[in-house]
């Protein structure tokens, strides 16, 4: 019990972890298969242990996370607006705005292999093997400068890699350090204090979200609006396009939430980590100006591939079907509906 | 910026005017005549309401259409993998509307069928066991109301006062009834003589979706409070909130709370999961990070008046309330400042403080329409009274994020406005 803070009294606690075995089974459930077990019981332990077999260099680390990675973590891991920054803020810990990343926080590798494996690509969790996932841990690495261009991780030398904080942490120590000072004891009822002076006001800085919600709702009702006039506009050039219906529209809004981390829509939409999407339906692929496209989704645009409403619907449900190589790293719309809706809304974008 | 700042002054000063005209109405009414409202026949005491079945679930009616859940979209990267926080400031009693309970997810909230659920138990265990939603079903169910707070609620004000409403400092938690299994149960039933001595053992217990959010829970908390469960406040839960089924780790931070419950393995370890070290530890002021902060300490807040929740009448008689809990107990009791802490009075709670759930306290009094800086304090039954934030950055620094339980503060103006502010 040393190493962990007193939770429980103790004699509560031995009566806890007593009592267990005496208790009746009540014959429920059933016995959990070996390869169930094996499918699902992917968790690695600090030491090592359950890693899977294989490895991965830098060399192919680097071009598996610019591809499937660098949307969001950015080419060198260094980040993207707010999306976790996983290199750089050496010796930063101690400093007012501490950088945590993998380099200068995690405190153990098995971590960094457990999730990506597990939890990553955003939007496409555990579509990546074993091998591509020590490439890329080891690319993460190399971006912390904590190993060499050349270097190859493997379940062999993995526990060889020194994370830099590995030391950097205590356990919870509450019991000791704050509890004995804040009580019953030492609380004070009258006269407290002599003088009371506001140090800091939250109106000063001014971060508190709109409170008008109904304003900000009429406001996107609005700009929803304009979008329609547009629409029918175009509509009048090509009369064979109906004009999507609003309620349709409105669901594709949000369902579009599962996009909008990589795809801007609207004015002045730029490329993020994937193209910006205004005037996508109807047009030919692979058009966006600035943007990388997949080598495979230039061969499928130069095979004359054009995005309307069926071959949207195709790439939506399962985009690594449709078109192998993308660099889309999104498992794909589960309901028609949703891909309906995601159609309307972003035809409404010319 | 600028838009957004003239229409939050707008609403603040159009809500405290709205205030002003309600009173100044009322007392013309009494005075000046009687009120058509008493007197002329209403439409609603002439005409018919709707029928039954007219909504089959019911939602609040369209004039609370203000009490919902709201975000702060600068906080994380996408609403995909984000917060949000219970308007608090609007609620009474202590039981949080499923609808309105802060949600928050790492990799969206997922629709799974009861029919597609299935429970693993694994590791360290006699026998490794699969339970479907019909399995749980039929174990012996316990009912018990617990606090569900997340580690961060709070945690933007530790630089100083941010955000301005109890709803947005203090409204990552709510409070539900559970019905559920507790998890004790399940592990006897797979048996863990297989585990040994039972004191340096963990359970690592992980979600259904795509996060995989995994969390490492000793042995003891597991086999003490910790509940299976499928019902709150008597219906299923919410998608948002893990259904059909999630965890419910009573008193410890609502990140354990595993929601979309897939799997329990018994381990001899900590795993040292992504959300066990490179978040939801404690970086103090030389660096070093406390890891293994579960219980949430004792904490509470004065939810009206609040920015969110102004003064509407003049001097008189007001109603000070609010919201107190702790993860190592039972509230015993929460006192009031109205002078930012130079003097505190005992407030009145509205029932006994129950373990690991939200109190509701009160206090009544007969305001002179002066100033205040509202404050409260939470006692709970280990004797622990909640610090002020000078006394956690004494101790902790100013690099924390999470565990912030410090003593808030209320700028009450004399027009009834309420503004987050830090006092010396």
């Amino acid at each position: 019990m040393s190493k962990f803070p007193k939770l429980i009294a103790g004699t509560a606690l031995a009566t806890l972890i007593a009592a267990p075995t005496l208790a009746e089974p009540f014959g429920l459930g059933r016995e959990a298969l070996p390869e169930e077990i094996a499918a699902w019981n992917l968790d690695i332990a600090p030491d090592g242990s359950n890693l899977p077999v294989g490895s991965g260099s830098v060399e192919d680390g680097e071009m598996i996370f610019s591809d499937n990675c660098a949307a969001c973590h950015g080419e060198f891991a260094e980040g993207s607006g707010n999306w976790p920054k996983l290199a750089g803020g050496d010796d930063t810990l101690a400093n007012e705005d501490p950088l945590k990343t993998v380099g200068s926080y995690w405190p153990y590798l098995s971590t960094v292999y457990d999730y990506v494996r597990r939890s990553m690509p955003f939007g496409a969790a555990q579509t990546i093997s074993d091998d591509d996932v020590y490439a890329m841990v080891a690319y993460i690495l190399y971006s912390n400068y904590l190993v060499e261009d050349d270097f190859v991780l493997s379940n062999e030398n993995f526990m060889d890699v020194e994370m830099p904080n590995a030391d950097g942490f205590i356990v919870d120590d509450r019991a000791e350090t704050e509890y004995p000072h804040w009580t019953e004891a030492n609380a004070c009822y009258e006269d407290c204090k002599d003088d009371v002076q506001i140090t800091m006001r939250a109106t000063v800085l001014d971060v508190t979200p709109e409170e008008t919600e109904e304003a900000s709702v009429e406001e996107a009702a609005d700009d929803g609006t304009t979008e329609m006039v547009a629409a029918e506009t175009t509509e009048e050039a090509a009369p064979e396009m109906a004009a999507p219906d609003p309620e349709l529209v409105a669901a594709g809004e949000n369902v579009f939430k599962k996009c909008k981390a990589c795809h801007k829509v609207g004015e002045g939409a730029k490329n993020g980590t994937g193209p910006m999407l205004n005037g996508v339906m109807g047009h030919p692929a692979g058009q966006v100006d600035g943007f990388r496209y997949s080598s495979a989704l230039e061969d499928a645009a130069a095979g004359g591939l054009v995005w309307d409403e069926e071959s949207l619907a195709a790439f939506l449900a399962k985009p690594r079907d449709f078109i192998k190589g993308t660099k889309m790293s999104f498992v794909g719309l589960r309901k028609d509906e949703d891909i309906a809706a995601v159609s309307a809304y972003l035809s409404t974008f010319k | 910026m600028d838009d957004l700042k003239t229409s939050r002054r707008g609403f603040l000063m159009s809500s405290a005017a709205a205030g002003g005209a309600l009173l100044t109405t009322g007392a013309a009414q009494a005075q000046g005549g009687p009120d058509p409202l008493i007197t002329e026949v209403q439409y609603w005491a002439s005409g018919l309401g709707d029928g039954v079945d007219a909504t089959p679930y019911g939602l609040p009616i369209e004039y609370e259409a203000d009490v919902i859940r709201r975000n702060v979209p600068w906080l994380t990267a996408d609403p995909i993998s984000s917060i949000n926080f219970t308007p608090i400031h609007a609620l009474d009693g202590t039981i949080t509307p499923q609808g309105c309970a802060f949600e928050r997810h790492h990799s969206g909230a997922i629709e799974l069928r009861k029919e597609d659920f299935r429970l693993m138990i694994n590791g360290l265990v006699d026998k490794p066991l699969v339970f479907t939603y019909a399995d749980l079903e039929r174990f012996p169910r316990e009912n018990h109301v617990y606090f569900c707070e997340c580690a961060a609620n709070t945690g933007m004000e530790w630089a100083g006062a941010q955000l301005n409403g109890a709803q947005f400092t203090h409204g990552m938690i709510h409070n539900m009834e559970y019905s559920g299994v507790p998890l004790r149960t399940l592990l006897e039933e797979a048996g863990i003589e297989a585990a040994g001595d039972l004191s340096d053992k963990w359970v690592y217990v992980e979600g259904a979706d795509a996060s995989s959010n995994g969390r490492s829970i000793p042995m003891e908390k597991a086999l003490d409070d910790v509940l299976v469960a499928f019902k709150a406040n008597g219906e299923a839960l919410r998608m948002e909130h893990g259904y059909p089924v999630r965890l419910v780790v009573p008193g410890w931070e609502g990140n354990m709370w595993v929601k979309w419950l897939r799997r329990i393995e018994v381990t001899d370890h900590a795993v040292e999961s992504r959300e066990e070290t490179s978040k939801y530890t404690d970086t103090l002021a030389d660096g070093t990070s406390r890891k293994w902060t579960w219980v949430m300490d004792a904490k509470s807040v004065v939810t009206s008046p609040s920015p969110q929740s102004p003064i509407t009448h003049g001097p008189g008689p007001l109603v000070i309330t609010g919201l107190a809990w702790s993860g190592h107990g039972a509230i015993t009791g929460v006192d009031v400042s109205l002078d930012g802490g130079a003097n505190w009075q005992k407030a009145r709670l509205a029932k006994e403080g129950e373990s690991k759930a939200l109190t509701r306290f009160y206090l009544d009094i007969d305001w002179d329409g002066s100033e205040m800086l509202l404050q409260s304090r939470a006692h709970d039954e280990t004797g622990y009274v909640q610090p002020t934030k000078a006394q956690l950055r004494e101790v902790r620094g100013l690099n924390s994020v999470y565990h912030n339980n410090c003593i808030q503060t209320w700028h009450v103006k004399e027009n009834g406005e309420a503004e987050n502010v830090e006092v010396s």
